[in-house]
């Protein structure tokens, strides 16, 4: 089993949709010869063509609106945007376009168009590269909107999304492109639905409820915990639209303390909906108020400050601390 | 070579700084005409047609059935049944010509105006109205008539057809049978930045694309002059693909230089930017009012210009039509209209829990949890059996 870090993973699993499916573009800036600024497309255009790995002009509205276009014609683009913050010129084609097309035609066209977006801070960036805009998608009804945390996920995950018949923006935790794990690529293995979420670590005391970059510090969270004595339960939702909370539900029901944890502004976060939602269908559960512990409202600050904005250990045990002491 | 090249298309009439000062839109630069306003046929060196005498009349059946339908549904607004109508009175031409140019296997992208062009692709007239009466958002298969849906955010569309033309490039579906794709938009979509984009990427892609660009002169109560410093078709020429200016109250002006335009793009010539130059005879939509902004003498003049009266004069002039046949197209006329105002009229609401459908193509719990709820709460109301009779 090959040891991938997360972004030869979603390379290797760009290369296998690919491969089984010939109407399957790979369209954006950069994407070809360059293999991407990250590289997640790296080597693809070398064996793939011009034709299908599509260096676009530098305009992501054009990205996502001929991406349309050619799903209109029977394709099945992949457009990567390079940085979440330079998505929201794209914002019409999505959200109005892209997002809306299969009601507004009653069901006569599909757009299966997956559109990959590297999010998330903590790797020192200029303004513009760090942010976490998944909210803004999730609240779009006619999209689906999921994230992988580690590499034998996003293998996996990326094929599925493009297999979908629904446009899916697949977000892609950027400081964790270069942690390794091993995948399994031999295709044989049954996969885990895209739209479920997965308890990542059992635990009796308090539930973490995570996405995206933000499991690998809740995993060690978890880890730090447990040398207090304390058991955390991780849950990696995976799906941001749709949500599957019911092992979430179940875990509550367990442990009593609900702690909801991403990168993202916490003010009408997607953290927001989840304690919401918690506290509609397992109040009696509860043994405290969820907590969210996110992002500040603030733009997202100079590289210079960012640790001081983005959740780490530290924030996520001072959170259990409140949870478990109220 | 392009026929494009070269001809009068490519050639700025406002050379100058001074000349697009004095005339922004270029209203008195060359376009192309094969039917005088007074309905008199003329010459162009490059573009022509060869009808036959019943395919003359039939696009003159076109323009008629198309302005009774906007006629019919603008009455059927003013009285309540329809929520907005988007009226096309004036450029009838316009859409008919391009719409007839277009082969069966060339694929259009509208606006929200375009029900000329839905015509021309067989999208029934009733089906329209139920998007503007607020049952639809569309309602009709794109695939089956080449047409797409509407699309109400200004330009978008214009990408879409790019992407599209790009997929027959892939398909390898170009040549003298092959296909081409027509983005229609107006003039106050040339202020979008989508607009630009779909110039810029179908030009480096060469794509199978005809932008067709209906300059009615107003984008709602802001005119050309304010859109733009040059006459639109020469814009084309800033992104290297050819741009022409047809009379777009010429139907056979329109058809012609559209039916060489897909030729070009269906065998690989790439883009062309067609500017038909129009205007909007009525108001943007019934909601609108377009005394407040613009003055009733311009349209007096174009009045003179109108699509329809040069077709029909020119029908009498030719001695293609006598008497029965006006009448025979006025009763056709009625008939339609009076099948679009039964159709409205009967016209059932969707039902409640249509809310729910169709959202996405798979699964989704979120949805199918809230049409669950939805039905339950519903139920949980006293039937009303009576109701009808107790008023």
């Amino acid at each position: 089993m090959p040891n991938l870090t997360l972004a030869k993973a979603i390379n290797e699993g760009l290369r296998r949709a690919l491969e089984d499916d010939p109407k399957v573009l790979i369209m954006g800036e950069d994407v070809g010869k360059l293999g991407g600024v990250f590289r997640v497309t790296d080597g693809l255009q070398k064996d793939f063509g011009e034709d299908r790995i599509i260096d676009t002009p530098l305009a992501e509205s054009a990205i996502v609106g001929t991406a349309i276009g050619l799903a209109l014609r029977g394709y099945r683009p992949v457009c990567e945007i390079q940085f979440d913050g330079f998505v929201y010129p794209a914002f019409d084609q999505i959200v109005s376009q892209l997002a809306k097309m299969h009601a507004r035609s009653r069901g006569s066209v599909r757009v299966p168009v997956t559109i990959r977006i590297p999010y998330g801070g903590g790797i020192g960036a200029v303004e513009h590269h760090s942010e976490s805009p998944e909210a803004y998608f999730a609240h779009t009804a006619g999209l689906r909107v999921v994230t992988c945390s580690n590499p034998a996920d996003a293998y996996v995950m990326i094929q599925q999304a493009i297999a979908s018949d629904d446009p899916v923006i697949f977000f892609e935790p950027k400081r964790r492109y270069w942690e390794k794990a091993d995948v399994d690529t031999t295709g044989e293995t049954e996969q885990y639905p895209l739209y479920r979420s997965r308890t990542v670590r059992t635990g009796d005391d308090a539930t973490l409820v995570t996405y995206g970059p933000m499991v690998r510090t809740c995993l060690d969270s978890a880890t730090a915990a447990e040398t207090e004595g304390r058991s955390l339960e991780v849950i990696d939702l995976r799906s941001l639209s749709p949500l599957d909370l019911e092992p979430v539900y179940e875990s509550v029901r367990r442990t009593g303390h609900c702690i909801v944890v991403s990168e993202a502004p916490t003010n009408v976060s997607l953290a927001a909906e989840i304690a919401a939602r918690v506290t509609e269908r397992v109040f009696y559960s509860l043994e405290a108020p969820v907590l969210r512990v996110g992002g500040y409202d603030i733009p997202y600050p100079p590289s210079r400050l960012e640790d001081h904005y983005l959740p780490d250990l530290d924030r996520v045990l001072d959170a259990v601390d409140r949870s478990l002491a109220f | 070579m392009s026929i494009f090249t070269g001809s009068a298309a490519d050639v700025p009439a406002a050379a100058s700084p001074e000349a697009a000062t004095a005339d922004p839109t270029g209203a008195g630069t060359e376009l192309v005409q094969l039917l005088t306003p007074e309905g008199e046929r003329v010459e162009h060196p490059t573009f022509s047609v060869d009808l036959t005498d019943q395919e003359y009349r039939d696009l003159y059946r076109d323009l008629v059935l198309v302005r009774r339908i906007d006629v019919e549904a603008t009455a059927l607004q003013r009285q309540g049944e329809l929520g907005l109508w988007a009226s096309l009175l004036g450029q009838e031409a316009a859409q008919v010509g391009s719409g007839r140019a277009m082969r069966p296997q060339d694929f259009a992208f509208p606006t929200y105006r375009e029900h000329g062009v839905a015509w021309c692709r067989d999208v029934d007239p009733l089906t329209l109205l139920g998007l503007f009466r607020g049952v639809s958002n569309g309602g009709w298969d794109p695939q089956e008539h080449r047409f797409h849906l509407y699309t109400i955010v200004i330009g978008s569309q214009t990408l879409h057809a790019t992407g599209y033309a790009m997929g027959i490039q892939r398909d390898g579906a170009l040549g003298e049978d092959g296909e081409a794709t027509i983005a229609y938009f107006g003039d106050g979509a040339s202020s979008q930045g989508d607009v630009s984009e779909a110039f810029g990427w179908a030009a480096v892609h060469n794509s199978p694309i005809v932008f067709f660009c209906q300059n009615n002169q107003w984008a709602i109560s802001e005119p050309s002059e304010r859109q733009t410093r040059i006459p639109l078709y020469q814009r084309a020429r800033g992104f290297g693909f050819p741009g022409i200016r047809v009379d777009g109250n010429d139907v056979l002006a329109t058809l012609a230089v559209t039916r060489a335009a897909l030729d070009e793009a269906r065998t690989g010539q790439g883009p062309t930017l067609v500017e038909a130059y129009t205007y909007r005879m009525g108001a943007h939509t019934t909601s609108d009012d377009p005394t407040r902004y613009r003055l009733a003498s311009d349209l007096e003049a174009w009045k003179l210009k109108d699509p329809l009266e040069r077709m029909r004069s020119f029908l009498y002039k030719q001695q293609m039509v006598d008497s029965a046949y006006f009448e025979a197209l006025e009763a056709e006329s009625d008939a339609l209209a009076a099948r679009l105002r039964e159709g409205c009229l009967s016209m059932p609401d969707p039902q409640p829990l249509e809310l729910f459908d169709r959202v996405y193509a798979e699964d989704h719990p979120l949805i199918d949890e809230q049409r669950e709820e939805t039905a339950a709460y519903l139920e949980s109301f006293e039937p009303l059996a009576d109701a009808g009779q107790e008023r």
